[in-house]
């Protein structure tokens, strides 16, 4: 009686152990992946790199001040793109329908979740790159505008639909039509919510590289207007590290650290500013 | 779902507007009386428009198309990526028919293409990550969600889903300079032991399959953790009580109790790491070796459908040569969405049972 439940018992410890394995290992690598980043990047970091254009092969020093020009200009882009589609898409979500057109369009915003990005880099070729000739930073900027989509509209949806009835109904009440109801009172309410949303959904396709490969494509040189090939950080990042140039290794390391911050800079902000207070609480 | 106040909001919206415009009252500034002659009286427009409940259901009848308008050119978007795909893969399609799936020659100068190696690649590389992913992250998530104390797991948590944001490039980044050279030494020795075993066949890159599927694997672990957390705490306390009552230890409580109930959640959170993993570009592609071959051996350099869109679209030689390349991306939606769907339902499927339960 007492050894089978020392057994049991000692069962248990020893998959516990497992599991506090398992939780250091994956911490633990994921640990180490951002500080060996970090360590890297900081290294290969200066002024430089974000004020001058990359050098010839060949040539030390150089920045990629073009690739965080074109990032920004491609991300305005997908903003213009993705922001009034989810915006306006999740507000009906939210707020009319409830029936058949709400489910395909949810349905529909799932699929585009799942698509990988890089076929969805195959469609904006398609769409805008092929009818034009070359490629551009519109292209770049749509293709990641669709990738903003699903989860611009899905938060859009979940934040106003936090915002209580009452508040609805109060101001139908006083008068207000509907549309000014969901303008005045209803978005306001949801906004800190559907914000966080919006930069989320920003700051995951800023790190987007499969559908710019062949949309923006590279540029080693300012991209100006909107119709040429573009740089961008993540492209930059591929480019130079499969490179052969010892050089263009540490621009790449210096170019990822940027990259993350940015990215991760947008996640906690988003996250601690606004994440936890959402609309149901305001 | 939304239950009386919403119908109440529907049944204000739908019947036609009568109301007069009502006087805006403002209540008086702190402490004193409003300085100016403006009254509350005074805001009441002196002419109001003769029929302003027509304006505005006009102005509701225009904004709520608008909305229409935008939530349906999401399915137009969606669409038009299926069609696209579809059209533009054509000629290929016409030129290999379903052969494409099955033959494995990819030839750009010859304009010959079969998908095979590439289908091959994103199973295998998929397969060997989730090989590891699963048991660590699934492990950490019981960890998580039964061990720790609520605040650090919700901490470790958050951690967690930054992870998750972690572009994928520079995964990849890291894959190339630690991972790839790592794999290297560390493959070699067991290559010179192993050998002689197909599945352990040199020589030894550093680049393949397996790295592929440890560099999938770390980039999917934080997802499973942070889902599987999530579906693990779902599980009602009384059932964890219920089991701990009739002296079952801690272990048994997950194993028997807790773990069962999850069981859907988990193979839905499984399924959604599934799918990105299948569908992951950069990283791969950095460290798989692009070598259009079915190898048997986990060294062996490979190529996946993802990879090779990234590599050869942008210089496609023919315009067979795109239409394959675009035939690879139809596949590789079509398997997506059929995973996609899969766990949809999985997921679906545990909201009815608790349902049911309830």
């Amino acid at each position: 009686m007492d050894g089978h439940y020392a057994r049991r018992r000692r069962m248990e410890r020893i998959m516990f152990a497992a599991t506090v394995a398992a939780t250091a290992s994956a911490l633990g690598v994921l640990l180490f992946l951002l500080a060996y980043l970090v360590w890297q990047g900081a290294g290969a970091l200066s002024l430089d790199f974000f004020t001058h254009l990359p050098t010839p092969v060949g040539e030390p020093g150089g920045g990629m001040a073009n690739a965080l020009v074109g990032s920004a200009k491609l991300l305005l882009v997908a903003a213009a793109v993705g922001i009034p589609v989810g915006f306006l898409g999740g507000i009906y979500l939210a707020e009319y329908d409830g029936g058949a057109i709400a489910f395909a369009v949810r349905y529909a915003a799932d699929v585009l979740n799942g698509i990988p990005s890089i076929v969805i880099g195959i469609t904006a070729y398609g769409l805008l790159v092929v009818p034009v000739g070359h490629f551009s930073t519109l292209a770049g900027g749509f293709a990641l505008g669709l990738l903003m989509i699903p989860v611009a509209l899905r938060t859009t949806e979940e934040f106003l639909r936090l915002v209580p009835d009452s508040l609805r109904d109060a101001s139908l009440a006083l008068g207000a039509p509907y549309w000014v109801t969901i303008v005045r009172v209803v978005i306001p309410a949801g906004m800190r919510g559907i914000l966080t949303g919006l930069l989320l959904s920003l700051a995951r396709v800023a790190g987007e590289t499969a559908p710019l490969l062949f949309t923006a494509l590279n540029n080693r040189f300012w991209s100006p207007g909107w119709g040429q090939p573009t740089a961008s950080l993540p492209v930059m990042i591929f480019t130079y590290a499969i490179a052969p140039y010892e050089d263009w290794h540490r621009q790449a390391w210096a170019a990822a650290l940027v990259l993350l911050v940015l990215v991760l800079g947008a996640n906690v902000v988003a996250r601690l500013t606004f994440g936890g207070r959402s609309a149901a609480q305001a | 779902m939304r239950g009386e106040p919403i119908s109440s909001v529907a049944d204000v919206r739908e019947r036609p507007l009568i109301l007069p415009r009502l006087p805006v009252v403002r209540p008086a500034t702190r402490g004193a009386e409003p300085r100016t002659g403006v009254t509350p009286e005074a805001a009441v427009p002196r002419t109001p428009s003769r029929r302003p409940a027509a304006r505005w259901r006009m102005a509701d009848t225009a904004f709520r198309l608008t909305a229409l308008a935008f939530a349906l050119s999401v399915l137009a978007i969606t669409g038009a990526i299926a069609i696209e795909l579809f059209v533009r893969s054509a000629p290929a399609r016409s030129a290999f028919g379903w052969s494409f799936l099955w033959t494995s020659v990819w030839d750009p100068v010859f304009s010959n293409f079969g998908a095979l190696p590439f289908i091959y690649g994103t199973l295998a590389t998929t397969a060997i990550a989730l090989m590891i992913a699963v048991p660590v992250g699934l492990g950490s998530a019981i960890c998580l969600a039964e061990l720790l104390p609520r605040r650090v797991g919700d901490a470790l948590t958050f951690l967690l889903e930054l992870l998750v944001a972690v572009p994928s490039v520079v995964y990849g980044l890291v894959g190339v300079f630690v991972l790839v050279p790592l794999m290297r030494d560390v493959g070699t020795p067991i290559e010179r032991l192993l050998g002689g075993i197909p599945l352990f066949a040199g020589p030894v890159y550093g680049v393949g399959l397996l790295t592929a599927g440890v560099l999938l694997a770390v980039m999917i672990v934080p997802f499973i953790i942070a889902i599987g957390r999530e579906v693990l705490l779902a599980v009602p306390q009384a059932q964890r009580d219920g089991a701990l009552a009739l002296g079952a230890t801690r272990w048994e409580m997950v194993r028997h109790v807790v773990l069962p109930y999850a069981r859907s959640g988990i193979f839905g959170a499984t399924f959604l790491a599934l799918a990105r993993a299948l569908g992951e570009t950069m990283a791969v592609t950095m460290v798989i070796g692009n070598r259009p071959d079915i190898a048997t051996s986990l060294f062996a350099p490979a190529h996946t459908m993802a990879a090779v869109l990234a590599n050869e679209f942008a210089e496609a030689v023919s315009d067979v040569h795109l239409a394959a390349l675009v035939e690879i991306g139809l596949v590789l939606f079509g398997i997506t969405l059929v995973v996609n769907a899969v766990a949809r339902l999985l997921i679906l499927g545990m909201q009815g049972q608790e349902r049911a339960r309830a």
